[in-house]
This record gives C-alpha cells, sequence and structure tokens, in this order.
C-alpha cells in the first residue's frame, strides 16, 4: 500500500504520522511552501484519502481538488469539519474515532466542573504565589449533589451522567428527541433544562441546529450561580454572549475546552477566576491518542483490503 | 399554640465548649442560636473567673465537651473532667485528641466526618482529574496566552482503568472509591484491619498496595503508627509513573523525600490538600506542571460547615436522649 496517497492535513499525533509515513504515501499538507489549492493540484490524482481532525477536516474544496479521493479518516468524533453531503455525493466514505474518546472527554467534563466550583486553579495559583501565609484561601462551592444538565445524552452525555451519579447529582438532559432506556429527567426545551439544573454539560454535536444552541437566553436562564461546562464545540455557545455574561455576573461561571475560533481565546476571560480554560484537550492522553491513531489506521487498512470499516459514518 | 417558655440556661444539658482562647466557636448566628436554645454552652473563656476554678468548679457536671478546630485534648486534661462521656469533636482529623486515653476511660469521640466526606472526596478526585489531565496547568498555559505560539499542549493520562489504592477506607475513603469506579478506575485499599463488608481487594500494608497501584490516595487520620507512612520505599514501589493524592495530613507523607522524588521526575505526580508545616509549602513544588496544590480547603465549602453544624447538634440532642450517635470513632 506504499504507493497509495494519504494527505494529513495538520500536525496532529507524531505516532499517527509515523503509522501513516510506513504504510502509505503520506503528504502532509503543512509542509508545503506552496499554497493549498497549488498543492493539491499537484498531488491530487495520488491522494486517495485524508486524515484530519477538529482544526482540518475535509471541506467542499478539498474534496472538490481530489478526484480519487476514496475515504475520510477522521481524528475525531466530531465531524463539523467534514463535508458530509458532498462526501455522500461521491461515495466517499467517511470514518471518526467514537467509544475510544468517550470516557476522556467525559473525565476532562467533570474535572473542569470540580475545578470551577472548588476553585482548584485558583487555588492552586494561590498557592505557587506564596500567599498562604498571609491568610486563608476562603470558600468554595460543593460539586456532590448539585443538580446536572446535559445537552446532548450520547455516548460522551452518557458517560457524564454516569460520573455526576456517583456525585449523588441528579440528572437531566436536552436532546433532539426523548431517549428510552433512561430515567433522566427529559426538556424538550433547553432553557428550561438551563433554568432547572446548576451545572450545565454542552455534549452534542455540531450541526446546523445545535450552532449557538447556548445562546443568552440559556445562558441567562442557567444565572448568576449556574456553571457552563463546554467539551463539544466553540461554536455551540455564542462566545461574546458567554463573555459578557461572565464579565456582568450573570452566569456563575464556566470551564471550556473549546472555543469559537481556536486557538485564540477571549482575553477579557483572563482576569476571571469563577472560569477554568484548557486548550481542546479532550481527548488528549497518550493512552486515547494512541487509541485514536489506531482506529484511523485500522479503518483505512480495512478500506484498501477491502475488508468492512471499523468505525464508518458513511 | 402558645410559644415554649425560654428554658433558662441552667436548666438545660450543660456542654463544655472546649478551645484555644484564640480559636472562637462557629460564627454562624444561627448555629449558635441553636446551640444556645437547647444546651448550656460553658465557655471558659467567656467568664471572668479564671479558668482552672471555673473548670474544676463545672467539673462534677460536665458530661460532654465539644471541642473547637483543633484545640487539644490530653490524657492530663481529660483527668479533671470525672464524669465526661462524649467528646463532640469539630473536626474529621482527630490527631490532636489522646484518643487512647478517651477509650480507656470509656469515653466516646465523634467526629465530623460524615458531614465533610463528600466534600473531602469531591477534591481529592478532583485534584486527581487535575495532576493526570493537567487541567490546572492547561489553564495557566491558556492564560498565559501559550495556545497560539505553542499551538499543542502536552498529553495527559488517562484515568480510566488506573489501579486506585485508598490508604484509610472510612467514610471519606468510601466516597472516593464509589466516585472513582464510575470513571472507571480499580480499587484496592489497605486500613488497620480488613473490611469484612468490603469486596475491594486488601493490603496489609502500604508498601504492597503501592506495588498494586497506579494512584494512591491518603484519607486516613494521622497517629504514630501511620506518621510518615508514605516514604520513599513506597513511592519507588508506586512507580515512576505513580500519582498519590493527600486529602489526609501532611505527616502522613515524608514531605521531603516526596519534594526529591517529584523534582527528580521520579513520580508521575502529586495532588496536595495537606503539608507537614502549614502554611509552608516546599517551594520546589511551585515549578512542578505534574503537581497540584490547594491549601488545606478540601472541607471549605459552605455546605460542609452546613452539614457540620447539624451533625453537631444531632450528636448532641442524641447524646442527652440516650439515641444512637453518628460519626462515632471506632478503635478498628
Amino acid at each position: 500500500m506504499n504507493n497509495i496517497g494519504v494527505l494529513m492535513t495538520c500536525p496532529m499525533s507524531e505516532y499517527l504520522e509515523n503509522q501513516l509515513e510506513n504504510r502509505f504515501n503520506l503528504f502532509k499538507l503543512w509542509n508545503h511552501s506552496s499554497p493549498k489549492p497549488d498543492f493539491l493540484k499537484t498531488h491530487s490524482n495520488s491522494i486517495k484519502a485524508v486524515v484530519g481532525n477538529t482544526k482540518i477536516g475535509a471541506d467542499a474544496n478539498m474534496i472538490d481538488s481530489l478526484p480519487n479521493l476514496e475515504i475520510v479518516a477522521s481524528y475525531s468524533v466530531g465531524l463539523d469539519k467534514i463535508d458530509l453531503g458532498k462526501c455522500k455525493e461521491k461515495g466517499i466514505k467517511v470514518t471518526n474515532t467514537p467509544d475510544v474518546l468517550t470516557d476522556d472527554v467525559a473525565d476532562l467534563g467533570i474535572g473542569l466542573a470540580l475545578a470551577v466550583l472548588r476553585k482548584m486553579c485558583v487555588c492552586d495559583r494561590f498557592m505557587r504565589s506564596g500567599n498562604w501565609i498571609n491568610g486563608d484561601f476562603g470558600l468554595a462551592s460543593k460539586f456532590s449533589s448539585k443538580s446536572v444538565g446535559i445537552v446532548g445524552l450520547g455516548r460522551i452525555g452518557t458517560a457524564i451522567a454516569k460520573r455526576a451519579e456517583a456525585f449523588n447529582c441528579s440528572i437531566s438532559y436536552h436532546s433532539r428527541s426523548k431517549k428510552p432506556n433512561t430515567n433522566y429527567k427529559f426538556y424538550s426545551n433547553i432553557v428550561d433544562l438551563a433554568a432547572d439544573c446548576q451545572i450545565l454539560f454542552v455534549a452534542c454535536a455540531l450541526t446546523e441546529e445545535t450552532h449557538h444552541i447556548v445562546n443568552r437566553k440559556v445562558i441567562d436562564a442557567l444565572g448568576p450561580k449556574g456553571i457552563l461546562i463546554n467539551i463539544g464545540r466553540g461554536a455551540h455557545v455564542d462566545e461574546p454572549e458567554l463573555v459578557s455574561a461572565l464579565l456582568e455576573g450573570r452566569l456563575g461561571g464556566a470551564g471550556l475546552d473549546v472555543y469559537e475560533n481556536e486557538p485564540n481565546v477571549p482575553e477579557q476571560l483572563f482576569s476571571l477566576e469563577n472560569i477554568v480554560l484548557v486548550p481542546h484537550v479532550g481527548s488528549d492522553t497518550k493512552e486515547t491518542s494512541k487509541a485514536m491513531a489506531d482506529l484511523v489506521i485500522s479503518n483505512l487498512e480495512a478500506h484498501f483490503k477491502c475488508k468492512p470499516l471499523l468505525t464508518p459514518v458513511l | 399554640m402558645a410559644d415554649k417558655e425560654p428554658q433558662q440556661p441552667e436548666e438545660l444539658p450543660i456542654v463544655l465548649v472546649h478551645r484555644l482562647p484564640s480559636y472562637k466557636i462557629p460564627l454562624d448566628p444561627s448555629f449558635r442560636d441553636q446551640l444556645r436554645s437547647q444546651f448550656h454552652m460553658l465557655d471558659p473563656h467567656e467568664s471572668p473567673e479564671p479558668y482552672d476554678s471555673f473548670l474544676a468548679r463545672h467539673a462534677p457536671f460536665i458530661r460532654v465537651l465539644m471541642t473547637i478546630g483543633h484545640s487539644p485534648i490530653s490524657a492530663e486534661f481529660l483527668e479533671r473532667l470525672p464524669v465526661l462521656e462524649l467528646v463532640v469533636a469539630t473536626s474529621a482529623g482527630l490527631n490532636h485528641i489522646d484518643l487512647p486515653a478517651c477509650w480507656s476511660r470509656g469515653i466516646v469521640v465523634t467526629n465530623v466526618s460524615l458531614a465533610f466526606a463528600e466534600d473531602v472526596a469531591d477534591c481529592a478526585v478532583g485534584l486527581l482529574i487535575d495532576v493526570l489531565r493537567r487541567i490546572s496547568a492547561a489553564d495557566r498555559f491558556v492564560r498565559g496566552r501559550l495556545w497560539p505560539v505553542k499551538e499543542n499542549y502536552p498529553l495527559g493520562f488517562k484515568l480510566g482503568g488506573k489501579r486506585v489504592g485508598i490508604v484509610g477506607l472510612g467514610s471519606i475513603g468510601s466516597e472516593v472509591a464509589k466516585r472513582l469506579l464510575a470513571f472507571g478506575c480499580t480499587i484496592a485499599y489497605t486500613s488497620r484491619n480488613k473490611k469484612q463488608s468490603v469486596s475491594f481487594p486488601f493490603y496489609a500494608n502500604v508498601r504492597d498496595l503501592a506495588a498494586n497501584s497506579d494512584v494512591l490516595v491518603l484519607c486516613c487520620a494521622l497517629t504514630k503508627e501511620t506518621y510518615h507512612m508514605i516514604n520513599k520505599d513506597v513511592m519507588v514501589a508506586l512507580g515512576k509513573d505513580g500519582v498519590i493524592i493527600n486529602v489526609g495530613r501532611g505527616s502522613l507523607i515524608n514531605e521531603k523525600e516526596l519534594v526529591q522524588c517529584l523534582v527528580g521526575g521520579e513520580m508521575g505526580g502529586a495532588g496536595l490538600d495537606v503539608y507537614e508545616n502549614e502554611p509552608n509549602v516546599p517551594k520546589e513544588l511551585f515549578g512542578l506542571d505534574n503537581v497540584v496544590l490547594s491549601p488545606h480547603c478540601a472541607v471549605m465549602t459552605p455546605e460542609s460547615f452546613e452539614a457540620l453544624d447539624q451533625l453537631i447538634v444531632v450528636n448532641l440532642k442524641a447524646f442527652f436522649s440516650n439515641k444512637p450517635l453518628v460519626s462515632v470513632v471506632s478503635n478498628e
């Protein structure tokens, strides 16, 4: 398979790069000095697979410029950077990396909620500044038994619920439709969910319908004692509204792993103590990164050996 | 219905308030009122009479005392209270109380572990996730405006599948176990004695527990036996990627050896809420991204203090009505 061209869209995993280099003719989009469209024109015929991620996937332009593209294997579970319609139209297969990263993302969600409520990062800063000698830190807020609302009760949402239950939290959720086989309380309206919970987790897929699903109304309903945790996509949340709500005290706090314009984070947030900011690390553990990379490789090998794909989306 | 006449303090059951002069009875007014309306709270430091004569005069009637914070209770002090039956401690940790002296007199001791257990467990789990997933370090990275510059952030470690060894499976340790099971961790423990009702694997000593764990969570009391129980031997047994979370007492760990191991890269990381010489913290830890530090605040939530107040009132009432006490410290 060493003559099969595979295009990697951006640096995402050294391990994955090595594995791809060993098996295929790997093109690294970021290494080429010529602008993207020119590069694609030169090598386009030999490229049969694209490996993308949440930063750069496979949009319509890219798909159109790769006439022999057969498969897009995403190093992510989110598919918002892939033009699925175009892929379907052209019979291009798409795979992602579900399940292997579910636990890590859910762990981070709970970790962020604990960090915000218990002021862990503020405490850590306090300690490192040597200020403990001058006086006690003060009170934080309890996490256990708080009411949890989850937007999107898919794999990740369910994993968050399971963890929160171990902390005696009550669980409610909003999703496109009520899920059978669950005792959690369903809200058809996200504003009502926000009004009734103290911690709101965003864990749904990013689609046209869920763009800015967390808007001013939802933020106001969550309120000055409410906490928003976003481990979905930046575009789930109306970021300027979020920023002004935090600055004005209309929202109690937030834990964010994703932003509308990564890697840029609104600077007004840097002075706030009731938020925790991490740089899109939801699945960034050594173990999971390897598992995701292995899944990408397995899917590509399966495709080129005409075997069933392991985790097909299309 | 006519209001009940407020009882004269002299008619109410007597509770001695035992505190170092600098410690105040909890400031919450409603709690203070609750206590004073139901019990005759005798506070020697609020009396103009000299401490010793005040205490001697009331000693024949003092069956219960309530300690504030870490005000020490020694065997000698206990001898001044010949009819004492109950010590109501207002902390979870009891290393300031001579427990063997209490037990040899048949004095029951209650603490407030039950009120604090959830918050301390939350703190332990929060510290562990923070260390493994580098949350505080990542927050520093973003606030330091490094993300656009450095693009990628170093990988963390997965929590699921980690073997967690709990040192001390009391009320706090049990709550930690319950939470970490939901994250896919496996649990084992060490304790003074094997707990018959518990199915987690038991190790008779902490070194063996460490050898079979990836993470140690310290939830036990500080006693002569547990002082510096976590030493270099245990850290080596835990391994190069091992993580220690301490929400017990600083002196459970040989702090000097811990710092050496962390600075030398011989350990995966540590999450610490307590230290050997608070409020002093080894400065060598400040530069490490795999260490998370908090200022002995595992119980510092309004909810904990409310639960604490209620637990104290519940026990005082139970004692005087011969009902069962809660959160009794046992000799096991």
